[in-house]
């Protein structure tokens, strides 16, 4: 479908555009490659190694790991998309990183403090830590993996829009599925050996090509396309018009008073979601310091606004005549094929390289993050106490590779009209840890089976909705959209949040009951002082070292 | 996990003579500087307008990009308001702990 709508729209193969990116992706996988080792310690087959580079990465570079991390083939592809398919509803995105940094703010150094006094690497260590109960790790252990998941899947869906923007591979079956797959190797491939130090590396260079590129995109883009005025004016044309699929209108340039509770929640529970996922708690951990923390947050601001001038790419693909006309386009392609028309081919290549670099490193990132979650608290904690780092290091590597498996299974099982759902839908899991998390970074008052209770209501309440979604045009389908009716006040709103609602509820609802019963509570390892100490010496592995080989 | 834990040293308890309480001015100033973006942003209905626009861009779109900017100062504002009161934290514990 794909192909044929492309190669329509006029296009081939453009060699000088294929040459750059080429060139650039060798060049980035060259890096990842010895990664390896830079700065490596003597004990490299110990898990923080692998999985947190040795926790020492000042602002600078747990700067770029954040963003590296944060601002994905979401920013690039999914949120643009979604503008360009909708309209302002996709703009959420904005408020959704702005009210990001201060909700963190609050929390993140008591996390980083607590998890340094105790060696803690994932949120489940915190869990099994604070309450003293494995099955509610077990939750926070489960939900992150299977969360991480679909966020993988977006990114791939990001690097295929690339791929397909510039027409490599073949036009069905398998060869179409090849530079995917190719995509996939490289990517486990330099995960598997130079574990987070290879997308710490990347990220300056992916941050630099994509500053380069949003700066031009932005500047650039608008003068041909005659101003904002004109690219707004043709917007608002455009989404006016009625959708065939829908009998509505596609959309507007403003959320009506029916859409602005979708909107509202989507922002905020994306904002509680950000810093649940291991790869974000991954990102945090491996930080130098506390104020290292705490700065980095000050600053990330500038890739809020990066994403809000990327998305507004959307509107000016609608502006430029991307897919016009074509039934059936798939809105993914919209800022590959809208930098493929406006820039040179050279640049176009680097716009490419810039896309499928920032999908490939936050995606080795989550499934290091995953592993990691699979190992200490899955693997460790269930199967084989007694395992020494290097075969932890060696567990960790392999799941990486089954959570990328499970990603792929993701994009071939979900409809990608809007990849964005993708992300909601990892969301909508994710949050379902929230609860248990925050409300244990600043007191003890919930008791562990009330959370648990609360999280599987979440789980399953969150779940059976978002398969009942149908996407738009299709009403068979399922898992099609985020949004649905907010029981009891009656109106659209992301499924995340209402089950969050419902699962925070029943948690404080059961931990009235289990108190006034009198039900034991978990050990507690940590104390107050944990939360704000400033700088402890790391745990220092017990095992003697073993010798270097990868 | 018992690894940890007994590799961990037992912390002190803070023994300070004076702590600073829970709940200090700063600490209010910076839980209003927090609270102002998600308040300001997740009132859609209060910005969900047209004009006035600027340089082509309805309000809408440039009103919640200031925001970005203004949410950074007023981060980075708490951030050195926190932590001025953390040294200080820091110091009264030292103290009351020789």
């Amino acid at each position: 479908m794909t192909r044929t709508i492309t190669l329509a729209a006029g296009g081939h193969t453009n060699a000088v555009s294929l040459t750059v990116f080429l060139l650039l992706f060798a060049a980035v996988t060259v890096i990842g490659f010895f990664a390896a080792r830079w700065r490596r310690a003597p004990d490299a087959l110990h898990l923080d190694e692998w999985g947190l580079g040795g926790r020492s990465f000042g602002t600078v570079v747990s700067w770029f790991l954040l963003g590296g991390d944060l601002y994905t083939a979401y920013t690039f592809i999914a949120v643009p998309a979604l503008i360009y398919g909708v309209g302002a509803a996709g703009f959420y995105a904005v408020p959704y990183t702005i009210i990001a940094w201060p909700l963190v703010f609050l929390f993140l150094p008591r996390l980083w403090s607590v998890a340094r006094s105790h060696g803690y690497v994932t949120l489940a260590d915190f869990a099994r830590g604070r309450y003293g109960s494995r099955s509610l790790a077990l939750a926070v252990a489960l939900t992150g993996i299977l969360a991480t998941m679909p966020y993988i899947a977006l990114q791939l869906v990001g690097i295929q829009a690339v791929l397909d923007t510039m027409h490599i591979g073949g036009s069905s079956g398998l060869a179409k599925d090849l530079p995917l797959l190719i995509a996939f190797a490289v990517l486990a491939a330099y995960t598997y050996s130079s574990g987070l130090r290879a997308p710490a590396l990347i990220a300056f260079v992916k941050d630099i090509l994509v500053y380069i590129v949003v700066i031009v995109a932005v500047i650039y883009i608008p003068i041909r396309l005659g101003g904002y005025g004109s690219v707004f004016h043709e917007a608002a044309t455009a989404l006016a018009k009625t959708s065939p699929a829908t009998g509505k209108p596609r959309g507007s340039l403003l959320p009506g008073p029916s859409a602005q509770w979708s909107y509202a929640t989507l922002a905020l529970g994306s904002a509680m979601a950000l810093f649940m996922y291991p790869h974000s708690a991954t990102g945090v951990l491996a930080a130098k310091d506390r104020n290292t923390v705490r700065r980095n947050l000050a600053i990330l601001p500038a890739y809020s606004l990066m994403l809000g001038l990327l998305s507004l790419l959307g509107f000016m693909a609608i502006a430029a005549g991307v897919g016009k006309g074509v039934t059936g386009y798939n809105a993914q392609l919209a800022v590959p094929q809208l930098f493929q028309q406006m820039f040179p081919s050279w640049f176009a290549g680097v716009a490419f390289a810039a896309i499928g670099i920032g999908a490939l490193v936050p995606a080795a990132i989550m499934s290091i993050a995953a592993a990691n979650l699979f190992t200490r608290n899955i693997y460790r904690e269930f199967f084989r106490p007694d395992a020494t780092q290097a075969q932890q290091t060696k567990v960790a590597k392999v799941v990486s590779l089954l959570v990328k498996l499970g990603a792929l299974g993701f994009v071939l099982g979900i409809d990608k009209s809007f990849s964005i759902n993708l992300q909601l839908l990892g969301g909508i899991w994710i949050l379902q840890i929230f609860p248990a998390v925050v409300s244990g970074l600043f007191s003890r008052w919930f008791h562990h089976w009330a959370l648990l209770a609360g999280w599987a209501a979440g789980m399953a309440y969150g779940t059976v909705t978002a398969y009942g979604v149908a996407a738009a045009g299709k009403p068979h389908s399922h898992f099609g959209g985020s949004a649905a009716n907010i029981p009891v006040i009656g109106r659209i709103g992301y499924i995340g949040v209402t089950a969050f609602v419902l699962n925070l509820a029943i948690a404080v609802v059961l931990t009235l009951v289990l108190r006034a019963v009198k039900a034991p509570a978990g050990p507690d390892e940590t104390v107050p002082g944990d939360y704000t100490e400033e700088l402890t010496p790391a745990p220092v592995a017990a095992e003697p070292v073993a010798p270097l080989v990868l | 996990m018992a690894d940890t834990a007994q590799t961990t040293p037992p912390p002190e308890p803070p023994p300070s003579p004076q702590p600073l309480p829970v709940v200090t001015p700063t600490r209010v100033a910076c839980g209003l500087l927090l609270a102002a973006p998600l308040v300001a942003l997740l009132w859609v209905n209060s910005y969900a307008r047209q004009t006035p626009s600027f340089i082509g861009i309805p309000f809408f779109y440039w009103y919640q990009l200031l925001w970005v900017i203004v949410s950074a100062l007023l981060t980075g504002a708490a951030y050195l308001l926190i932590r001025r009161e953390e040294t200080r934290r820091g110091r009264v514990a030292r103290g009351a702990g020789r």
